[in-house]
């Protein structure tokens, strides 16, 4: 893809970032920005690509490492997430027990 | 050129990426959006390993992924709840290292054979990467207080750091100019180092809008490696967290009452640093449980204010405790939740849940502070730096401007707390001194349990 497609993406991917977060309350800004932190995570297909067409043993070692990273990153990122989300979820759900 | 099924399953992992974001937006679809997340990656992921590229060293890939998911897992699970931001920051700091390495072996395959703005997505990815890897790593050692959480200002701290920026540019333009392996492992040591310099001047307040900065950083490292690779969905995830985190990042300083400048420049303008730890000796008004327990049990209307020494001490559900007896004797009960009790915006509503304390009775600043001075007794308990009034009045405060809970409208403060230490700002708290505050020394959950057992006996 040429750097035109690739720069159209960018920018419209800035606004799309912009607007799917403009509402959140402040009780998610904590969740938010782990799942976020997750999400950058996706690098480990990055760190895959250049792994798997690496030649010189430094490469590969490198390319490990960002494998691993990014691994940590993406896996970490998205349980910590649930994690935290976990328990506003049972909140949730001892209310409407209670309501039943 | 990348299969059309291959592009098709990218758009849709992306697609999945922006519903994430939108779903966590919102408390109801928050779990979802996590799940989705996680979907969309797992897509990609799977849709890689079967698009044809290039797999040569498949064994120690598949390797490195395993390890990297088991700690990744490991380390999610086992993590306290009060330790979660800087599990976070940590995290954080593995995308930015991640990208600027993906992006470190793609040059030293390719080197200067792909043009400029190839090189250009290089040096950018190298560089903001390294800086969110190693800056994530010093707000991990000062949340952790493994490291001061006071502003660290070296000698000639500024120079360096203005040095260290200079020759950072510098070694970029070289590598854009005349590509050599010198050249861009030289730019990523210097750009660990500024993000070390970078961070290490930040008050302990500010640290989670840094978190939330480097956040953003990394995001866009990741979407610059994205042009290095050609990699639609790099791109696209990449500028999505950099965008949104860069919004979060200004809702959170906002939250804090922070001029989000004078956080990031902190770094060149030498400190951040005010105020002073002054009057060691003055007295205080100290008093047992018993004492606390009859101001609160013969009160009308009492609020509490949980703070992080509650989460530290694991005292929530004793505060529930005090909170359930205290309405069984007819009294009117809040918890005033700053908007950064804790560690960060929201901690302190993860934890509470954590204790099932009632949704209804945390209400938020705005809507509890006009209460205060209709409030017989306010009990603080391990928090210090949310309820201090250096904020509204002292200039060279470094907390100064940041939106507080006016607990010293209250008729009665009284504080919980391990000792005269200053809260993770480092800051002297007048209200300590004020004749209208009790203090009771001691962990938070013993202090609170001895309260219980008196309340009891009332």
């Amino acid at each position: 893809m040429d750097g035109v497609a690739l720069l159209t993406i960018f920018v419209l991917s800035i606004f799309v970032g912009f607007e799917v977060v403009s509402k959140v309350s402040t009780i998610l800004h904590t969740p938010l920005m782990s799942g976020a932190n997750a999400i950058h995570g996706i690098v480990l297909i990055g760190g895959i690509t250049v792994t798997g067409a690496a030649d010189s043993p430094a490469e590969i070692i490198i390319g490990v490492v960002a494998i691993l990273l990014g691994a940590i990153n993406l896996v970490g990122g998205f349980a910590v997430t649930d994690r935290m989300l976990e328990m506003f979820k049972s909140k949730a759900k001892v209310k409407d027990e209670g309501a039943l | 050129m990348t299969p059309t099924w291959v592009q098709l399953g990218y758009l849709a992992a992306a697609v999945l990426f922006i519903l994430s974001l939108k779903g966590l937006s919102s408390p109801k679809s928050a779990r979802m959006g996590t799940l989705l997340g996680a979907a969309g990656a797992l897509l990609a992921t799977v849709i890689l390993f079967f698009s044809g590229i290039e797999l040569d060293n498949l064994i120690v890939i598949l390797v490195a992924v395993i390890a990297g998911t088991a700690i990744g897992l490991v380390a999610a699970r086992r993590v306290k709840m009060t330790a979660m931001p800087q599990l976070v920051a940590l995290f954080n700091g593995a995308g930015g290292g991640a990208a600027a390495l993906v992006a470190l072996v793609e040059f030293l395959e390719y080197g200067s054979t792909k043009g400029t703005l190839f090189l250009i997505a290089t040096v950018l990815t190298v560089l903001i990467g390294g800086v969110s890897a190693s800056g994530s790593v010093v707000t991990y050692l000062k949340l952790q207080e493994i490291m001061t959480t006071r502003p660290v200002v070296l000698p000639a701290g500024r120079f360096i750091t203005i040095g260290i920026a200079v020759l950072t540019v510098a070694a970029a333009v070289w590598v854009i100019v005349s590509p050599s392996t010198l050249g861009v492992t030289g730019l990523l040591v210097l750009s660990l180092i500024f993000g070390i310099l970078f961070v290490l001047p930040v008050g302990g307040a500010d640290v989670p809008i840094v978190i939330s900065l480097l956040n953003a950083f990394t995001g866009l490292s990741v979407a610059a490696s994205g042009y290095v690779l050609s990699n639609v969905l790099l791109i696209i995830a990449g500028t999505l967290v950099g965008a949104s985190g860069t919004l979060l990042t200004r809702e959170m300083a906002k939250a804090m009452g922070r001029p989000l400048t004078s956080t990031l420049f902190g770094a060149f303008s030498g400190t951040t640093q005010g105020g002073g730890g002054t009057g060691e000796d003055r007295p205080v008004r100290s008093a047992g449980p018993n004492d606390v327990a009859i101001m609160l049990g013969y009160a009308n209307k009492v609020i509490l204010v949980p703070g992080y020494g509650l989460a530290v001490a694991q005292a929530q559900s004793t505060l529930r405790e005090v909170a359930d007896l205290l309405t069984a004797r007819g009294i009117d009960v809040d918890y005033a939740i700053h908007p950064v009790a804790g560690r960060m915006p929201g901690h302190m509503n993860v934890l509470l849940a954590e204790a099932s304390v009632p949704y209804e009775q945390l209400k938020e600043m705005e809507e509890i502070n006009p209460d205060f001075s209709a409030t017989d007794v306010v009990l603080v308990v391990g928090a210090n730096d949310v309820v201090n009034p250096a904020a509204r009045s002292d200039k060279s405060a470094p907390i100064y401007g940041m939106p507080i809970l006016d607990v010293d409208n209250a008729q009665q403060v009284v504080f919980l707390k391990r000792s005269m230490r200053p809260g993770f700002a480092g800051i002297e708290n007048e209200l300590l001194y004020d004749p209208k505050t009790t203090l009771l020394f001691g962990d938070a959950k013993d202090s609170l349990t001895k309260v219980v057992t008196s309340l009891k006996a009332l």
